[in-house]
């Protein structure tokens, strides 16, 4: 069955976006609903974004508020940025979902419901006194129930499942539902219900009729009169998968280690959200990774300095309070000149927070989270797929200027995903690693002229025996050192170093007008959000440009000159305006915050809310 | 032409000059980490590994001036953290020697988590804790393993925590080498040191090292040199447990304890315990290693032997067995990895 032959039954309304969001209990299989829609919708050729959403307890209660999980997608035939704003069809498999989704659900939007789950008991859980299918509660919806349960387990009463298990089905029911009302094939979610259950056919078979049967239960029933069809991207010809913000990270790490022909050490301690790079990379021994699960954040971070002393691309990664922990080995590095890179999947803090929700908060962190003056090198990935390029750059970057590197990311895009055109192995830019082998000239501090690097030598070479430390040491010897003037001179230096990366960073690009009235500049994972509202801004007439960093520290060398272009430059951030405070420090200019720390992405309306404000 | 005949022959033997930096030794006078030191520099030619391949970590404290000293690859990190540095090295480069030096506060205290780790890990490495039972280079606190009671200068009431024997944390780390030794015993410390290189494994050796200027005579009631013999037990790996001057105390097992008891007949040289450092159950190690005077002999020597497979080669292992079984993964392979789809120029789609 496909989308084309269904599509002769019923009119089918071609709309330019559509965001789904799927909720239900975070025991209903709803990732794994989003994630195979989202496979489906890249594989059709629509660009896409995601945004998955669950709670921080493993398994809350069932049906309760807390155990709510949910995922959201946006997908379109033109370029998709971020997740959407708000849903144009929820999915709610039960009261719960129901009742936590509702207020972020525009009126005349469509409910997806599963009607079975709307019993007394779920409706008293979910703190309904009556049942809202029932009353008028959501007339200004536009409401479709479906008994999923029933019907899921009258298409499976031939299979040899157990009654629990049947009911688990219900998830596949429902997007099959979802999928005839996109026009989308189920061939792909098929082929991965094969693979997944390979070794238990009675799945195969129960899952595959669960699939089956919600599609044809939205083509056939009088429920829907019409269904949606969405062009394809004009997307760059090129290869392309998809990835997670995650995934995007792991493959830069390898790709880069793989280009350095220089093995990489991972050594994390379990945090959320960073803890699925460490099981990600685990996967990944037979590119000779090393990973370390370490006792703490501390040793996480120690081991990975040992084995960059070794001569290994030493990578460690956490999330906030793992990143203070970490404070005084980074200083380490920052001392005895090795590379290493941080990396540190942003959430809301502080303290422990809220694990699994996203924020921008640790950006001064990165930069001054330590004592003394400790210059490090501060990236930040724009999207989820970005996280590729940053994570490349952070261990060339690392390894050149024998610096610790901090590569910011957060909760929102290690978990969101969209697709990825994949680099040919020409487009990575080159990582040059030798370890020097001279003794005769051999100077521990002695530097490279341009990039100010010491030399990497490493443990095993002979003759070139020396010893480092977190004593401050004599420029060129390398030997400890408490002269005042050469204390004066090394702080100078390590500084002087990062600030010479400038040179070897792209330039800030400016989308629209390089001068004008309003310049929208953001950092990390605002890129998309802000993007958008600039995009639809501009194409309405409106006067106003956009510029985004990935690169904090030091920032790209004409942004001085970008931001003198603009009378007034708005800096949004998931915090309370940490770039903001940098940049007065650094630059001239009518710096004016949008700050909300709500642990979420910024919605694209809210952006442009501000934006027309300021240009009124 | 004599350079030339020079550079033909086999380079000369190493000897202890060769282990010693350029870097003046700045501990007191009088300090026991010299004599540490000293032995160091003397048993590393005859360990056989080139000084190319020996490197030194420590934390802070004044036992972590020691790598500087050596003229081999050094480390001086951070407090208590040398374990966890040690590690990231030990696991990225099999070849090398991997020795930690650290002390009682910077081991037990600060540091007590990755040291506790590192041992039950069974990471190949040597570490060696200098214990002085008092903070030195911070001018005198008391440490963990300082006696209940000691007036310092951060305990001016005397301290009202109990002490923690390295030995016995090393033991119930999971360690499989432990052994205690003392620094004024030059011919002791040299064997035990040898030992731990030679170990593949965890290796953990307590040095009873005397701090002269903030701790003096912490050790001199039982390790003096006259009365040693009398006061410590020296544990051998197949001997009998007897210790005395004239070899007349011994201990047997009275359960559940340790007993001392006089050894003058046959009868009592047949209840003596005989010391088997490679027993897998640590449980009378450990009970050894609690034994403090005056009620016991303090034991030195080697506690436990065993061999185990190490966190280094297991992860090789896993690590060879997934590139045989999957192939060398390739820049290639990286990138074409998952389920991709082609969007071609004229902007039609094709899967894979
Ligand atoms: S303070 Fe004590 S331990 Fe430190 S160097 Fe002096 S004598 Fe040795």
């Amino acid at each position: 069955m496909t989308a084309e032959t269904a599509a002769k039954d019923k009119p089918t309304e071609l709309v330019d976006r559509a965001t789904i969001r799927f909720a239900g209990d975070s025991g209903d299989g709803i990732q794994l609903s989003g994630n195979q829609f989202t496979l489906t919708t890249a594989s059709v050729g629509n660009d896409l974004a995601t945004l998955p959403d669950f709670p921080a307890e493993i398994r809350a209660p069932a049906g309760t508020l807390p155990g709510v999980s949910s995922f959201q997608i946006s997908f379109s035939g033109s370029e998709v940025l971020t997740p959407g704003d708000e849903p144009d069809v929820l999915v709610a498999m039960n009261p719960a979902a129901l009742k936590a989704n509702l207020g972020e659900l525009p009126h005349g939007r469509i409910i997806v419901v599963n009607e079975d789950a709307f019993e007394p008991g779920n409706l008293k859980k979910a703190g309904f006194h009556e049942n809202p299918l029932e009353n008028d509660d959501l007339k200004a919806y536009r409401v479709v129930k479906v008994p999923m349960t029933t019907v899921t387990a009258e298409a499976l009463v031939d299979t040899k499942l157990s009654k629990k298990d049947v009911e688990r089905c219900k998830n596949f029911f429902a997007l099959g539902v979802v999928y005839w009302m996109y026009s989308r094939p189920l061939e792909p979610t098929l082929e991965w219900i094969g693979e997944k259950f390979a070794k238990k056919p009675e799945y195969v078979e129960a899952n595959s009729l669960a699939l089956k049967a919600g599609y044809n239960y939205a083509l056939t029933t009088e429920i829907f009169s019409a269904h949606f069809t969405v062009r394809k991207a004009k997307l760059k010809p090129g290869v392309y998968r998809n990835v997670t913000g995650t995934e995007a990270t792991v493959l830069g790490l390898l790709a880069a280690a793989e280009v350095a022909k220089t093995p990489l050490f991972y050594g994390s301690y379990p945090i959320t959200p960073a803890s699925d790079i460490l099981h990600e990379l685990a996967k990944y021994k037979h590119y000779n990774v090393k990973t370390f699960q370490a006792e703490d954040e501390i040793s996480a971070v120690g081991s990975a300095i040992g084995a960059s002393y070794g001569g290994h691309i030493g990578v460690t990664g956490t999330s906030g309070p793992g990143l203070s922990l970490k404070a005084e080995f980074i200083g380490l590095a920052v001392m005895v000149e090795l590379p290493l890179v941080i990396v540190d999947v942003q959430r809301a803090g502080p303290s422990t927070g809220m694990p699994t929700k996203t924020e921008q908060g640790d950006l001064l962190q990165a930069f001054f989270g330590r004592h003394g003056e400790s210059p490090v090198a501060v990236l930040a990935a724009a999207s989820s797929a970005d996280c590729f390029r940053m994570a490349y750059e952070a261990v060339r970057l690392a390894t050149k200027y024998m610096t610790p590197v901090i590569l910011l990311s957060d909760g929102y895009l290690t978990n969101g995903a969209e697709p990825w055109r994949i680099p040919n192995e020409s487009e990575l830019p080159p990582i040059q690693i030798s370890h020097l082998a001279d003794p005769d000239t051999y100077k521990p501090y002695e530097r490279d002229c341009l990039t100010f690097a010491r030399r990497w030598v490493v443990p095993g070479t002979p003759g070139m025996e020396h010893r480092v430390g977190g004593l401050e040491t004599e420029d060129i010897t390398g030997n400890v050192s408490y002269d005042p003037i050469n204390h004066d001179l090394m702080v100078r230096m390590r500084q002087a170093k990062i600030m010479r990366i400038a040179a070897d960073i792209p330039p800030v690009k400016v989308r629209g007008e390089e001068q004008g009235d309003l310049l929208v500049l953001g950092w990390g994972s605002t890129y998309g959000a802000i993007t958008t509202a600039v995009d639809q801004l501009r194409a309405a007439g409106h006067k106003v440009s956009s510029a985004h960093l990935r690169y904090l520290n030091p920032f790209p060398r004409n942004l001085g000159e970008v931001l003198a272009g603009f009378k007034t430059i708005l800096v949004p951030e998931i915090n309370l305006g940490q770039l903001r405070l940098l940049l007065r420090g650094k630059f001239d200019g009518n710096f004016i915050g949008y700050n909300r720390v709500e642990g979420r992405p910024f919605k694209v309306h809210e952006i442009e809310d501000k934006i027309k404000e300021l240009l009124r | 032409m004599a350079d030339l005949n020079q550079a033909l022959q086999a380079p000369p033997e190493p000897t202890k000059k060769d282990f010693m930096s350029d870097q003046e030794v700045r501990w007191c006078p009088g300090c026991g980490d010299y004599s540490i030191l000293a032995q160091m520099q003397k048993i590393m030619p005859e360990l056989g590994i080139p000084r190319e391949k020996i490197v030194f970590f420590s934390g802070i404290g004044c036992s972590s001036r020691f790598p500087y000293y050596m003229n081999t690859y050094g480390f001086h990190t951070i407090h208590g953290r040398a374990p966890a540095v040690a590690t990231g090295l030990r696991c990225a480069r099999p070849d090398l020697s991997v020795w930690v030096v650290t002390g009682d506060g910077d081991g037990l205290s600060i540091g007590g988590n990755h040291l506790m780790h590192a041992l039950r890990r069974n990471m190949d490495i040597t570490i060696l804790l200098f214990n002085n039972r008092i903070y030195g280079l911070t001018k005198g606190q008391a440490s963990p393993t300082s006696e209940l009671g000691k007036i310092t200068k951060s305990s001016p009431y005397g301290t009202i925590e109990h002490p923690i024997d390295p030995v016995s944390f090393a033991l119930s780390s999971e360690a499989t080498f432990v052994a205690r030794t003392l620094a004024n015993e030059p011919k002791h410390l040299a064997e035990i040191l040898k030992r731990a290189a030679a170990h593949r494994g965890s290796s953990f050796v307590e040095i009873l090292q005397n701090c002269n200027i903030f701790n003096d005579g912490a050790f001199v009631h039982f390790a003096g040199k006259d009365v040693r013999a009398d006061r410590m037990l020296y544990l051998e790996h197949g001997k009998p447990m007897v210790f005395g001057a004239n070899n007349d105390k011994g201990l047997t097992l009275d359960c559940p304890t340790l007993k001392k008891i006089e050894v003058k007949t046959n009868a009592d040289r047949e209840r003596l315990l005989v010391h088997d450092e490679t027993l897998d159950d640590p449980g009378l190690a450990y009970s050894l290693s609690r034994l403090t005077y005056p009620d016991y002999p303090v034991s030195v020597g080697v506690f436990r032997y065993v061999i185990k497979p190490t966190y280094s080669g297991m992860l090789s292992e896993q690590i060879n067995d997934a590139i045989a079984r999957k192939g060398r993964g390739t820049l290639h392979d990286l990138l074409n990895s998952g389920k991709h789809w082609t969007i071609k120029a004229d902007g039609s789609q094709a899967r894979g």
